[in-house]
């Protein structure tokens, strides 16, 4: 029987092809966007949490308050001092500390001139190593900057591409950064983050030296002690700064982090990010339920004689009620099956221009099983509950109003 | 079963239907009494708005009366629920409309075989009757024609198929020519005529031709509400109908 009631419903359906199309769009757009917003919201959740994963979780950041995402970016701030860094350097349960500054800086080559970011790094090789493994840079071709080197840089992959200078620029050229010249020694790998593949690094003295610093410092990266406990050490540096800031217990004008704490910050402002997206999508699957629920109305409407005489011809209400449901089921599964489709299809897109545009590995779109049933379900159920009330007014309708209607 | 011995089969007794719209009250059926015997060809007559298409409602259980009682084979239909109506109705009447009343997306043959979709019975069951009572009204050539492919006459006789596929011992037929030209309508006539002859089913016709009328062993006038009188007659039909071995 319920598949003589599937048939009849594709059959109304079928006729009414235009009205059915636009209402199968409704749904379709609704969960396209779950589907990708989800699968794209958890791949990024995912990258992220990879690369603070690949941190490890013995190293602390310590920045000037407000300060930690662009470190020497704002003029007013205060800053992390070169005499900071030596008293984390001599905080029990740090074995290794560094600091690290950057700026933005005009950066010349081929006659064209265009700001990118400078960054001064120790030129210690346990410093550098400790300081590439947080930011994740990691040589390509040449050396890495040594003692001694003063008008050497390394410059990131981007510049590699002709389209930044017009020319690629690689080892052995000359450019000019805020009017000195210096000469590439070392290419890093690519990152997939464009700020950073297009950064340009040179020893840290002759970074304070150009950029009259006098001992300002960006951020300094500490590495605990095996067996110690990053929380407990980072308390020890906090009470050694307040100390020699001169600060009161409350007020510290500086924030130290572990990457678990970063990753926590990042991964909470990326649900925000998600709820929000899901509340759009969900607006829309919204918008096309009551689009289902519109067109059922106009269908029990338009179908009032023909209910009468099912009626008529021994239809109970349970008879009315399925068949109407089933027809607003189907809007709902099959506008989600379209849907879940192109909404993997967008994700995966997206997905190609990230892996396009910044590297592979970045972004991994996550589509699991558990999403599209559960989407697929969803929207079945959806549809379903769209008929519900106009199904039960046709199920409620009287046989004798039914065949009267003109 | 002679045509002597008269077994009631629907019952009518002092049946009103009244009408509220607004303030005003329009009792349309106005005490209504009347018996159908089993096996009887019955034909209610009567001019326009004379309340015969809603005394049809209540005896097919289209309708509940405002007051009054209907007996079907003794058994009070006036208590039954909305569903158990249903029920009632699918299995032992049949149903003919003036306006055919089939559904424009099903095929001849799906529209005959939909009140079996309501009484489950299984599909190839379904296709068979379908398919035999098509063939019965001499449509087998048509059997996925859509109604709008179908002229008026053939309509009809698919709805006539229709009526029969759950095997109804009551046929009910509201003007079931009035939408036809003569030829269509005499051949839709006739194939009531075989059902009440031939089938020994009891068929209820209402119409305004008198003619019509004529052919059925009965005839209730209807005037104003009421069951004016009931003529009964001897007609060629009638007495054509040999008494079968008991
Ligand atoms: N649902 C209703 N609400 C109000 N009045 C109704 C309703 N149904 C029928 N009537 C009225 O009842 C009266 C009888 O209607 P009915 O359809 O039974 O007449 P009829 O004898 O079948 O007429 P016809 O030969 O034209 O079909 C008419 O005046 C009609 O307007
Ligand atoms: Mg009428």
């Amino acid at each position: 029987m319920l598949k003589d009631f599937f048939k009849l419903s594709l059959q109304e359906i079928r006729h009414r092809r235009m009205r059915s199309y636009l209402t199968l769009t409704g749904i379709i757009i609704g969960i396209a966007a779950v589907v990708s917003l989800i699968s794209l919201g958890q791949g990024l959740q995912n990258a992220i949490a990879g690369q603070f994963a690949s941190l490890g979780n013995d190293k602390l950041f310590i920045s000037a308050k407000g300060n930690s995402f662009n470190p020497g970016l704002s003029i007013d701030a205060v800053w992390i001092m070169d005499k900071d860094l030596e008293i984390v350097r001599r905080t029990s349960g740090v074995t290794l500390a560094t600091g690290f500054v950057t700026t933005t800086a005009a950066i010349e080559y081929n006659d064209q001139a265009r700001y990118f970011m400078v960054y001064g790094e120790s030129t210690d090789p346990d410093e550098r190593a400790l300081l590439g493994e947080s930011n994740n840079y990691k040589l390509a071709s040449g050396r890495v900057l040594d003692k001694g080197d003063t008008h050497k840089v390394t410059i990131g992959s981007a510049y590699q591409d002709e389209t930044l200078f017009g020319k690629s620029i690689g080892l052995g050229n000359t450019i000019i950064v805020k009017g000195i010249q210096f000469k590439v020694v070392g290419i890093m790998e690519k990152t997939g983050s464009p700020p950073d593949d297009q950064a340009v690094g040179m020893p840290i003295d002759t970074y304070e030296e150009l950029f009259e610093t006098n001992g300002a410092l960006g951020m300094i990266v500490a590495q605990t002690q095996v067996g110690e406990d990053p929380v407990e050490v980072a308390s020890e540096i906090t009470t050694a700064l307040r100390h020699s800031r001169n600060l009161k217990e409350g007020n510290e004008d500086f924030t130290i982090q572990t990457p678990q704490e970063m990753a926590a910050i990042f991964s909470s402002i990326l649900d925000i990010v998600q709820i929000v997206l899901l509340g759009i999508a969900g607006i829309s699957l919204l918008v096309g339920g009551v689009n289902v629920m519109n067109t059922m109305y106009t269908s029990v409407l338009e179908r009032t004689r023909t209910i009468g005489l099912m009626k008529a011809v021994g239809a109970q209400k349970h008879h009315i009620l399925t068949l109407f449901l089933i027809e607003s089921g189907i809007y709902g599964l099959v506008g989600g099956i379209i849907g879940v489709g192109i909404g993997v299809g967008i994700a995966k897109l997206v997905e190609l221009v990230f892996i396009l545009v910044t590297g592979p590995s970045f972004l991994s779109v996550e589509i699991s099983w558990v999403l599209i049933f559960g989407t697929l379900l969803f929207s079945f159920v959806v549809g379903c509950i769209s008929g519900v009330a106009p199904a039960l007014r046709a199920a409620k309708l009287h046989p004798v109003d039914g065949l009267r209607y003109e | 079963m002679t045509a002597q011995s008269l077994v009631p089969l629907i019952q009518l007794h002092d049946v009103w239907k009244t009408y509220v719209m607004g303030e005003e009250k329009l009792d349309v059926l106005r005490g209504v009494t009347l018996t159908i015997n089993k096996g009887e060809f019955v034909a209610i007559l009567g001019p326009s708005g004379s309340g015969k298409s809603t005394l049809m409602n209540q005896l097919g259980l289209l309708d509940v009366p405002t007051k009054g009682k209907i007996t079907l084979e003794g058994r009070d239909l006036t208590t039954l629920s909305e569903n158990e109506m249903a029920l009632v109705r699918g299995k032992t009447i049949g149903f003919i409309f003036q306006q055919f009343n089939l559904i424009p997306t099903l095929t001849a043959v799906e529209n005959v075989m939909l009140p079996t979709l309501f009484q489950g019975i299984a599909e190839e069951e379904r296709v068979v009757r379908g398919r035999k009572l098509l063939t019965m009204v001499g449509l087998d050539h048509r059997m996925d024609h859509k109604p709008g492919q179908l002229s008026g006459g053939q309509q009809q006789r698919v709805a006539i198929a229709r009526s029969l596929v759950n095997d109804p011992s009551i046929i009910l037929a509201d003007e079931p020519t009035g939408n036809l030209d003569s030829i269509s309508g005499a051949q839709i006539f006739e194939m009531l005529i075989h059902l009440h002859r031939d089938e020994h089913k009891t068929v209820i016709l209402i119409t305004h031709d008198e003619e019509l009328a004529h052919h059925a062993q009965r005839i209730a006038y209807m005037k104003d509400g009421r069951v004016d009188r009931i003529e009964e007659k001897a007609t060629k039909n009638s007495s054509r109908k040999r008494p079968r071995a008991e």
